[in-house]
């Protein structure tokens, strides 16, 4: 939950704050100023493009977003919609956890952290947990450990295809040690969906770092990833701190890791829906 | 004998004690009650003080300098016959990370955990306990390897976390300790972990998936630092004692929130106060719980640590 940004991104909101001319200009609601190309297009034409502007960069959108992109008919179900997250260690910070997600869950209309759907793609028969990094940063917690055990057992049960779309800053600190056992509880559940011969797509999005990344996301069957998104262990910051030096341009980034060999492929949004239901297809049929 | 902060008293109290032995040396005057006096009293005040640490001073004594580290314990345990055995066959062999087998009492055991350096030099060349990803990968091949001739698998934890640093993305640390979580609940062999001084987070559960997990008295395990989660929650670094404390990181936490299997006592003061007692408290816990694990079937053994696992986490359902 921590390091979703690296230099790359930072570069990029300064260049936003000194353009203070331009900002006058976009009227609040009605266009979007790309923050790779400074391209400003009406919010129509962006969201009609996926939220993906003209030079290829992907914007970050939510889970329901990526549901109403990939379902047919933007038809599914939502499963264990209720769980939320306890707070089994009473865990005080700069604030109360309990406080944290009340005031989290006003904000973002979310329950936690991730969202887990039942639909189809391309005909085919899906479970989707989805994550909702604007829940404190994605992070990985009970609730996502259990709402994704319990996806994996109702695609057992129903030979459903998962799919996990992670985008996720790591652990859960407020839950501390059981917010690490929730790395083994997932990859525990992989082996049970793997041992039943039901394929497993890893989906990475921008940014996909710490826990996540050390358990189920680099565990698909097929792990896959937009173009240009944040996808490591570590986040730049900590890596730039101990090797004492700037990390070289596209590190850490979907190409990168597909480079070194961590990624099957790279989908651009437009194409995501048509390549999932020939995925879909290749392990059906 | 390196103090920390909190062992002032200590500190004075032995120094006392140096200086009658050595009045008793020059001078020829018995000293006997006085010294074993203050003999009474050092025990009694680390008692005192080792009765009651706070979560902060037991990551302190768990990252003591003279702490004994893995390979101290391997040798011990197996009476000096360890083999290690180097190298994850496809990058080059981690020096942060060690295994092999050995035997206890005649039955042969794979040893693998991550080594911390002893000095300046080879704390370099250990570094520091972190693994790259040929470490993690070096341990998985070792566990394969254990499986593959029905030998028990004991790892030994002590790592400040997973190496943070430019290559070890480049190969795929995330990659690699996802694996070895995975690959370790599928091990048709006994597997006992043992935390005997720091368990930071991936780094540690990258070989920390077993049957039964202990922790040492004095060792803290949790999913970030105390300076870390200062840092990122308090955003200074100042609140490491409150951050150690909210994390319910030592092994009575742990325990207490059915996260761990058991707690193995140290000696009064720490491990590396009595570092031959704790090698043999652990050696008897290793033979007798590969004893009562060795009981059941692999199958059954399987089925019970995925369980084990899938109970962890707490959540409302509304
Ligand atoms: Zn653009």
């Amino acid at each position: 939950m921590t390091e979703e940004n690296n230099g790359w991104f930072n570069r990029v909101e300064q260049g936003i704050n000194t353009e203070t001319k331009d900002k006058k200009e976009i009227k609040e609601g009605l266009w979007y100023k790309c923050p790779a190309c400074k391209e400003i297009v009406p919010k129509e034409d962006h969201e009609a493009n996926l939220n993906v502007c003209v030079c290829g960069y992907h914007e970050r959108v939510n889970a329901k977003r990526y549901f109403e992109i990939l379902f047919d008919d933007n038809k599914y179900i939502e499963l264990n919609a209720d769980m939320t997250s306890a707070d089994p260690l009473g865990f005080v910070d700069t604030k109360k956890y309990t406080d944290r997600l009340v005031a989290t869950q006003k904000k973002s209309g979310l329950k936690d952290a991730i969202t887990t759907v039942v639909g189809k793609i391309g005909t085919y028969d899906i479970v989707i947990a989805a994550m909702n990094f604007e829940f404190i940063g994605g992070s990985m917690g009970a609730v996502v450990g259990e709402k994704i055990a319990r996806a994996i057992d109702y695609s057992i049960e129903n030979k459903a295809p998962f799919m996990i779309i992670s985008k996720s800053g790591g652990a859960r600190m407020m839950e501390a040690a059981f917010s690490l056992m929730q790395m083994a509880k997932t990859s525990a559940k992989l082996t049970q969906l793997s041992d039943a011969k039901v394929p497993y797509i890893s989906l990475l999005l921008d940014p996909t770092t710490g826990g996540v990344t050390a358990s189920f996301a680099m565990l698909g069957d097929v792990n896959i990833a937009e173009p240009g998104a944040l996808i490591g262990f570590a986040g730049p910051r900590v890596i730039r701190e101990t090797i004492g030096r700037d990390l070289p341009e596209g590190f850490q980034r979907s190409e990168f890791v597909k480079e070194h060999g961590f990624l099957d492929y790279i989908v651009e949004r437009k194409n995501l829906k048509n390549t999932l239901a020939q995925q879909l297809r290749m392990f059906a049929n | 004998m390196v103090l920390l902060d909190f062992e002032k008293e200590i500190g004075k109290l032995q120094e006392q004690l140096e200086k009658a032995i050595n009045i008793g040396q020059e001078t020829g005057v018995d000293v006997s009650s006085m010294v074993s006096d203050l003999e009474t009293k050092i025990i009694d005040e680390q008692e005192k003080l080792y009765s009651n640490l706070s979560s902060w001073e037991r990551v302190q004594v768990s990252r003591h300098p003279e702490r004994p580290y893995t390979l101290n314990y391997i040798d011990y345990i197996t009476d000096n016959d360890f083999i290690e055995l180097h190298g994850d066959r496809n990058v080059k062999d981690d020096k942060a990370m060690v295994g092999g087998f050995g035997t206890i009492d005649g039955e042969t055991v794979m040893f693998i955990g991550q080594q911390k350096g002893i000095n300046t030099k080879m704390r370099q060349y250990r570094n520091f306990g972190m693994a790259n990803p040929e470490g993690y990968r070096k341990a998985l091949r070792l566990m394969k390897l254990a499986e593959k001739f029905n030998k028990p698998i004991v790892t030994l934890i002590d790592t400040p976390g997973a190496f943070p640093g430019l290559e070890a993305e480049e190969r795929g640390q995330g990659e690699a300790i996802a694996r070895n979580i995975y690959e370790m609940f599928k091990l048709k062999v006994p597997v006992i972990c043992i935390i005997i001084g720091e368990g930071a987070s991936g780094g540690a559960i990258g070989i920390g998936v077993g049957d039964k997990v202990f922790m040492l008295e004095n060792t803290w395990y949790s999913v970030i630092s105390p300076e870390s989660c200062s840092s990122i929650l308090w955003r200074t670094w100042d609140y490491k004692i409150d951050a150690a404390k909210a994390l319910k990181l030592t092994a009575s936490d742990m325990f207490n929130n059915k996260l761990v299997d058991g707690i193995i006592k140290e000696p009064l003061g720490g491990a590396h106060n009595n570092p031959k007692e704790i090698f043999k408290t652990v050696k008897k816990v290793i033979k007798e719980t590969l004893t009562e694990l060795k009981k059941q079937d692999p199958e059954k053994r399987i089925t019970t640590r995925i369980n084990k696992y899938t109970d962890m986490g707490v959540f409302n359902e509304n």
